[in-house]
């Protein structure tokens, strides 16, 4: 099926890049001259201005959505009265407000920082779960292959088989009461049958090393190998893919939250700013482009932090 | 040909496996669909009744049973809440949706495979440059964010698209109403009202094009065979056009499959946005309205559709590649 893609076989893409094979030479070269000037290598191996302005942005929310309860900042449920008019809202970014109140008179700082915390905690958590139960079925597969290897790749194939948002919609619909925690369950679901692939893919290529063959050789039980030899191999670039998976969970949660279909309303949710401030893009604009603004800068933080921890590692450019 | 066998018995299982799944999914839901069938004030009689009248006393692979024979008729059931047959309604609301992705995939394309060709004939330049950061920010702009940027912009300030509404496809009809003109007219109304959509849709794919058609590019302009084309004294146009081209788009192709998954999730979202009735948009309030015959149905629609694109990717992968086609003949 369609996900005999690039990554599947034993790590190998199926056609020749000799671009790689250039740099493989170049590197073994490099590496046997390397001795007399170790400092070269690690001058150019930083993670960049850019990485640490994109961490800079996603600590900061992270930081507000955490303190979010002992802010000095207005409700994100209850309406505003301090404006000195009758009615406050729909009011323009000004200095009470600096990003203005939306159609119920509601302060959109105060909402974008609580909405923060479900996107960030439902992108966290999803991903960590995602991780815990993909990676450990990656492994099983990829180290033990046969049979369980065949099942295993079966499910996560008729998995991938669904579009990823329908069936995240159709897992939420599952449950009564739309909590972050069906949330997080529905997109943890979803992450698992792509990251197993992943660590799969990863794991194959080391189990076929010298060095798992030695350990075994040696006595080492599998768990121990798995644990000792496999595991670090495995996870370390899959610690970039986390990254920018925590930001492909983000999207998620606003296209849930989008459709009104994520966390319950009044919990403020970025998804449902944007939805709810569309129906009056035309004369407020900026109770819909705020939400989209922040959300953006937030994606695009956390790609290129991905993107940044990737090169950082070298760990070869095998998924989209 | 075994190859084609092979995968169409992988296309059978798969079928019937993701049919099973959905089926599976949907009658597991805790809320009863006798309750939603039977409606308020329902007594348990009447709601027993209910359930024997629709099957719903039977165990789950038997009910998959008759479920999937009525399937493979045409019949997938009605509507609880409006009384109109499930196939009806997605008969009518299909042609919305397939149109937008081929929309959007056309978009894509246009943007896509033109940009990524400039990029890498000179990586690293200022278009590569311009290009890949731009590819880097669609690919972390998603459709609900997209969406009331561009609205603004080209529906609201410009009013060159509408912002929502869509004008329906009908070029036999419009011709013998009223010519030529009518149906050009129809034609270019229905573009014009759905192209927002499909640009939404459409600029995160362009931007994945257009990094995996770059890579790839620059990874083949390095063969030999590229070198001695060169050396023959072709132009470098030529060289990128016809000896580079083709043999760089085989993961181009493969991912515009896979990703047609994911424009079907954006398709759920951007017609809710702007207002198409397609089947994304069906699914979606059926959801919100607890009535599950139809979002079973439009769920298995959406399933059978993805999995037969991608079935199409791979055999037209076979094709592109004379490597997979004979690689039985080598082995």
């Amino acid at each position: 099926m369609p996900e005999q893609s690039p990554e599947n076989g034993a790590g190998e893409p199926p056609f020749s890049f000799p671009s790689d094979a250039a740099t493989s030479t170049t590197a073994t070269i490099t590496r046997i001259e390397v001795p007399d000037v170790p400092e070269e290598d690690k001058v150019k191996k930083t993670l960049g201005p850019v990485f640490w302005i994109a961490a800079g942005w996603v600590g900061l929310i992270l930081l507000l959505a955490i303190l979010a309860p002992v802010l000095p900042i207005p409700s994100p449920t209850l309406q505003v009265k301090d404006c000195g008019q009758p009615f406050c809202n729909r009011l323009p970014p000004g200095p009470g407000h600096i990003f203005g109140t939306d159609q119920n008179a509601r302060d959109i700082f105060s909402r974008i920082i609580w909405g923060g915390r479900v996107s960030m905690s439902v992108g966290v958590a999803s991903i960590a779960i995602g991780l815990l139960v993909g990676s450990t079925i990656g492994i099983i597969a990829g180290y033990f292959r046969g049979t369980v290897d065949l099942v295993l790749m079966a499910i996560s194939d008729i998995l991938l088989a669904f579009p990823p948002l329908l069936l995240a919609l159709a897992i939420v619909s599952f449950r009564d009461s739309r909590t972050a925690a069906n949330v997080v369950m529905a997109i943890a679901i979803v992450s698992i049958p792509p990251i197993a692939r992943l660590v799969r893919a990863n794991t194959l290529t080391f189990t076929q090393r010298e060095f798992v063959l030695a350990s075994r050789t040696l006595g080492a039980s599998h768990l121990r190998v798995i644990v000792k030899e496999v595991l670090p191999n495995v996870m370390l670039p899959i610690f970039s893919f986390a990254i920018i998976g925590v930001a492909i969970a983000i999207i998620a949660e606003g296209g849930l939250a989008f459709l009104g279909l994520s966390v319950q309303p009044p919990t403020p949710t970025w998804g449902d700013m944007i939805s709810f401030g569309a129906k009056i893009l035309e004369d407020h604009p900026h109770v819909a482009l705020i939400p989209c603004a922040v959300m953006f800068i937030t994606i695009l933080s956390l790609n290129l932090a991905g993107d940044r921890v990737r090169e950082y590692l070298d760990v070869k450019d095998s998924v989209l | 040909m075994r190859l084609l066998w092979k995968r169409l018995a992988q296309l059978v299982v798969v079928l019937l496996a993701t049919t099973f799944l959905s089926y599976l999914m949907l009658s597991l839901l805790p809320g009863d669909t006798a309750d939603v069938l039977c409606g308020l004030g329902c007594t348990p009689e009447q709601k027993a009744e209910v359930r024997r009248e629709y099957g719903l006393d039977k165990p789950i692979p038997l009910r998959y049973g008759i479920w999937l024979g009525n399937a493979v008729r045409g019949d997938l059931g009605t509507s609880a809440t409006s009384q109109v047959r499930v196939a009806e309604s997605l008969r009518q609301r299909l042609p919305v949706t397939l149109e937008l992705v081929l929309y959007a995939e056309i978009i894509a394309f246009a943007i896509g495979i033109p940009s990524g060709l400039l990029a890498a004939q000179r990586s690293g330049g200022i278009f590569d440059r311009l290009s890949t950061t731009f590819a880097f920010a669609a690919l972390s702009a998603p459709p609900f964010v997209l969406a009331p940027i561009l609205v603004l912009l080209f529906a609201v300030t410009i009013k060159i698209f509408p912002a929502t509404g869509y004008e329906a496809l009908d070029p036999l009809t419009k011709l013998q109403e009223g010519g030529i003109g009518n149906m050009l007219g129809n034609i270019f109304a229905n573009l014009r009202s759905l192209f927002l959509p499909a640009l939404i849709l459409a600029l995160a794919e362009a931007a994945v094009y257009l990094r995996l058609l770059r890579t790839d590019l620059i990874s083949t302009l390095q063969e030999d065979y590229i070198q001695m084309a060169k050396a023959k004294g072709l132009s470098p146009r030529r060289v990128l056009l016809r000896h580079a081209f083709r043999p760089s788009t085989f993961s181009l192709i493969t991912v515009a499959g896979l990703n047609v998954g994911r424009l079907i999730g954006g398709t759920l979202i951007v017609e809710s946005i702007f207002a198409l009735n397609g089947l994304g948009s069906y699914v979606v309030t059926s959801i919100l309205k607890r009535d599950y015959i139809p979002v079973l149905g439009g769920l298995v629609v959406i399933v059978t559709g993805f999995v037969l694109v991608n079935f199409a990717v791979d055999m037209l992968y076979a094709v592109l590649d004379p490597r997979i086609r004979h690689a039985r003949a080598i082995a």
